[in-house]
């Protein structure tokens, strides 16, 4: 196991290597062009994603004045020794590794730029743009990557390749805009190596919406990506209007089969609310959060309880904390706080009534 | 001609054997229960909504207060929400220490509720049986962590401090006492007629009404389902131990506690070999920035509690404070099958089905 | 009130001072019902797990006098251990009520004293002195079992100590 998980590490650090030295090399010559080679290339997933993921790396480097080079090797050298000696999973070592290397990259773009900006000061703030930023534009991604689908059915997977390398490239453009700037360059560099892999259960998502898609066609679902936050769990959006039609869809359906409603419960976004549902397959061992956004006003939507009587409960639940009423339901009642309580308590504007007994 | 009518029967939410503030409205013929109306929300203290004006850290302390018997491994969900959504790493000596207190914490957790059971179910002495050698564990957990029933233990990123000197060593010696006691549980208990008429065909459910009423746990196992989040979805360290997870076939009481007893017993198997491999030094909590802020987005892990799965949600904004903070409770799962398998039933085997799905009601309501 | 002594011999006074004891009917019933309180088993939420553990083997709080009863009509002292919410103050006052005189409380931890770390809940009562009179709080969260045995003790002094000072126990 070590062994191996080492070997294949090395492997990937060499691979890595190369790819940022070609892409070294052709930003030097012109940033711009990379930029469209990315984007129109439709090689495989991974590999474009690597591509462009190298290129931003490598105009990072660029940016920090021609020390790319010795940056390159210092990336990838402590990288591995590091990740030599512990025994923990794969995935473990590579993000580590990412971070160290993404670590060493701040440090000499902060060492180059110095001389024009205070480095400390403005740390925190450009993250959390940043990351706002990135969360956006895999939004954008994920919504390019479901119009690329309807678009065409028969070459689903080179679309979306292709969409996502132009998310990318964008993001790396922005990264670049920004580093011209100031201060967002470090944020960005950092952020940026977090998404070079694809998640593991990408191809389990497609799986997924190509099933879906076969039934119902390209109307039933507003949004799917793979959240990376909650251990790469698939996520599909609903429709309030498919929502029923999908539960069903999911629990009946012979190849997903999900059988087992793991959670359910209700959030208060302000401006909608949202229902989170985590289903499990025994049979498939796989996983999927199904969501759906309702109007906050008129919160109304299916109940999910004749399809699993699991979801009972927790319906109650989100009906007495949220006031969500669900159509359907068996026997809707106030479960945690009794009738006769005033307002949904965990609504964001909750303002409790009485102030002692 | 005897005619019988039908009665309403008030049970709780102040009852003995209801392990807490839980209230059934029975209506029942004579003996029989025809219908069966759980009411809960007598112990709702709102903490998910107290939660989203707290920092991480102090959301913890609320996170042993709610699964009142196994604390630790509510202190572990939380943590390991956040680390998952932060990628944070945790070091060895710390998750080692992390699943030793968990386990104990489990084993406690089924003591409490065999001793309790079976004085449900009228026989006193069990009882002090089981909380003779909890108090042995908790003994130990106070000694680590300095409370005997909510630990504060985990922090996000590892624990709290390092285990006093001599402590593994404690935990090595208790491990082949408990061993000891099993037996002599078995020979008290197990075997005996009484108590095997009381549970035996009581409580019956099929393996696809378990998944159907989103059961987990031990109430999912002894229908036959081998599923236990420990080992088909490791997380900790939880895949380097060597253990079984335990099922039944039956589905009745009978079967679940023979799962629960049975389960007692691999984790002592983990706890031997955590306090063998556990490393002699090493940090107590990884590379964790000041201040915990989770990234923009949501997260929904799960893990094994004595209950079942126990999971939790967190919805973050990136400020320091969870938007949404929602824990999937087993208890609250697992209870609603319970006006299901009580229809039909006659009166004096309410409590035998309603102790074996071991509810803690602080759970249930949240 | 005087005792007529004249014809006691030597030998009888000093049998009469090894078995005659002086007391008022109010300091007997005391001393009588302090020493076999019986709590009703009342578990709300954790503490109700450390009041399990003082009835059991390691703490044994039998041998004090002290008995768990499972009914409000046989006992007289109620031992609430966890937090009180909203919803089951009614509940608690009920019961309360249907416990016979004489009968006294004890809060125990820190929810059933003052809200103890739910104290900004929209659901909980802040201390369970909102709707039952309570005669000694037990700080913690949750409280030792041997601080729950001291808080008993403490109401067995108190519960002397108003019988001798003339305060009624009602």
């Amino acid at each position: 196991m070590d062994q191996k998980d080492v070997e294949q590490l090395k492997k990937e650090a060499a691979a890595k290597a190369k790819a940022a030295a070609l892409a070294k090399k052709k930003a030097k010559e012109a940033a711009s062009k990379e930029e469209d080679s990315a984007s129109t290339e439709a090689e495989p997933l991974d590999i474009a994603k690597q591509k462009a993921a190298a290129a931003a790396k490598a105009k990072a480097a660029a940016l920090a004045k021609k020390k790319a080079k010795e940056a390159a090797s210092k990336e990838e050298n402590p990288a591995s020794t590091e990740a030599e000696p512990l025994d923990i999973a794969k995935q473990k070592a590579a993000a580590a590794a990412k971070a160290k290397a993404a670590a060493l990259a701040k440090k000499e773009a902060k060492e180059a730029a110095s001389k024009e900006e205070d480095p400390a000061s403005t740390k925190t703030d450009p993250l959390d743009i940043a990351k706002a930023k990135a969360a956006a534009a895999a939004k954008a991604k994920a919504a390019a990557a479901a119009k690329a689908k309807q678009s065409g059915a028969g070459d689903l997977e080179k679309e979306k390749a292709k969409a996502i390398a132009a998310a990318k490239a964008k993001a790396a453009a922005a990264a670049k805009a920004k580093m011209k700037s100031g201060g967002g360059a470090k944020a960005e560099s950092q952020t940026e190596p977090e998404d070079i892999k694809p998640s593991p259960n990408q191809p389990i998502l497609e799986k997924y919406i190509k099933i879906i898609e076969s039934h119902f066609g390209s109307e039933m679902l507003e949004a799917s990506y793979i959240n990376r936050l909650s251990k790469d769990v698939p996520t599909i959006v609903a429709k309030p209007e498919t929502y029923y039609k999908l539960a069903e869809f999911f629990k009946y359906n012979e190849q997903l089969g999900f059988d087992f409603l793991s959670e359910l419960h209700g959030t208060d976004f302000q401006t909608h609310m949202e229902i989170y549902t985590h289903l499990y397959s025994y049979k498939n061992k796989q996983s999927v959060a199904l969501k759906v956004k309702i109007d906050r006003e008129d919160p109304v939507i299916d109940s999910i309880a004749p399809l699993w009587a699991g979801a009972n409960w927790p319906e109650c639940e989100a009906y007495d904390l949220l006031g969500i009423r669900f159509k359907g339901h068996p026997n809707l009642h106030r479960i945690m706080l009794g009738e006769d309580w005033v307002g949904y308590p965990l609504r964001k504007d909750y303002e409790p009534y009485d102030v002692e007994v | 001609m005897i005619r019988t009518e039908e009665m309403l029967l008030n049970v709780g939410p102040q009852h003995p054997s209801t392990h807490g503030v839980f209230r059934l409205v029975l209506k029942l013929d004579g003996e029989m229960i025809i219908e069966a109306t759980p009411v809960i929300g007598y112990l709702h203290r709102g903490t998910e909504k107290l939660a989203e004006n707290l920092q991480f850290t102090q959301i913890i302390p609320y996170t042993d207060r709610m699964d009142y018997l196994a604390a630790m491994t509510n202190n572990y969900v939380l943590c390991h929400a956040v680390e998952t959504m932060m990628n944070i790493e945790i070091p060895e000596r710390a998750e080692y220490l992390r699943v030793i207190t968990m386990e104990l914490g489990r084993i406690a957790s089924h003591l409490v509720w065999w001793g309790t059971y079976l004085l449900d179910l009228g026989a006193t002495s069990p009882f002090l049986y089981a909380f003779r050698e909890r108090e042995m564990i908790i003994n130990l957990l106070n000694e680590i962590s300095g409370g005997r029933l909510t630990f504060n233990y985990m922090r996000v990123g590892g624990v709290k401090w390092d285990a006093p000197e001599g402590w593994i060593e404690k935990v090595k010696e208790f491990v082949p006492y408990m061993r000891e006691q099993l037996k002599g549980y078995d020979q008290l208990v197990t075997g005996n007629e009484i108590f095997l008429n009381r549970v035996k065909g009581i409580g019956v459910y099929t393996k696809e009404e378990a998944l159907n009423y989103s059961l987990s746990g031990a109430n999912l196992r002894c229908t036959g389902v081998k599923w236990d989040l420990r080992k088909d979805e490791p997380y900790s360290i939880y895949d380097r131990f060597e253990f079984d997870s335990i099922t039944a076939e039956t589905g009745d009481a009978w079967a679940r506690y023979q799962v629960r007893l049975q389960e007692i017993e691999e984790s002592l198997k983990i706890l031997e070999q955590a306090a063998d491999q556990i490393p002699a030094q090493g940090d107590m909590i990884g590379k964790v920035p000041k201040i915990i802020k989770p990234p923009q987005g949501e997260a929904f892990v799960r893990i094994e509690s004595p209950r079942g799965e126990i999971g939790c949600f967190i919805a973050s904004d990136g400020k320091k404070e969870p938007y949404r903070l929602k824990f999937r409770r087993p208890s609250f799962y697992n209870l609603q099958i319970l006006p299901k398998l009580l229809v039909g039933q006659n009166m004096a085997n309410l409590i035998a089905i309603l102790g074996a799905i071991d509810i803690v009601l602080g759970e249930v309501d949240g | 009130m005087d005792l007529k002594l004249e014809n006691i011999t030597q030998e009888e006074m000093a049998e009469i001072q090894r078995n005659v004891f002086m007391s008022t009917l109010e300091q007997l019933k005391g001393w009588a019902r302090s020493n076999s309180l019986w709590p009703m088993t009342f578990g709300l939420a954790c503490c109700a797990i450390e009041m399990m553990g003082v009835g059991s083997s390691h703490y044994d709080l039998d041998r004090f006098g002290s008995f768990f009863r499972t009914s409000p009509r046989q006992s007289d002292v109620m031992i609430v251990s966890g937090t009180v919410t909203k919803k089951m103050a009614p509940v608690i006052r009920r019961l309360y009520d249907q416990m016979p005189e004489p009968k006294w409380v004890i809060a125990m931890g820190s929810c059933a004293t003052a809200g103890g770390p739910y104290v900004k809940s929209y659901s909980v009562v802040k201390g369970v002195d909102q709707v039952v009179p309570v005669d000694i709080y037990i700080p913690g969260c949750p409280p030792n079992p041997a601080a729950l045995i001291y808080g008993v003790n403490k109401l067995k002094e108190k519960i002397r100590y108003e019988a001798k000072t003339g305060k009624r126990v009602i």
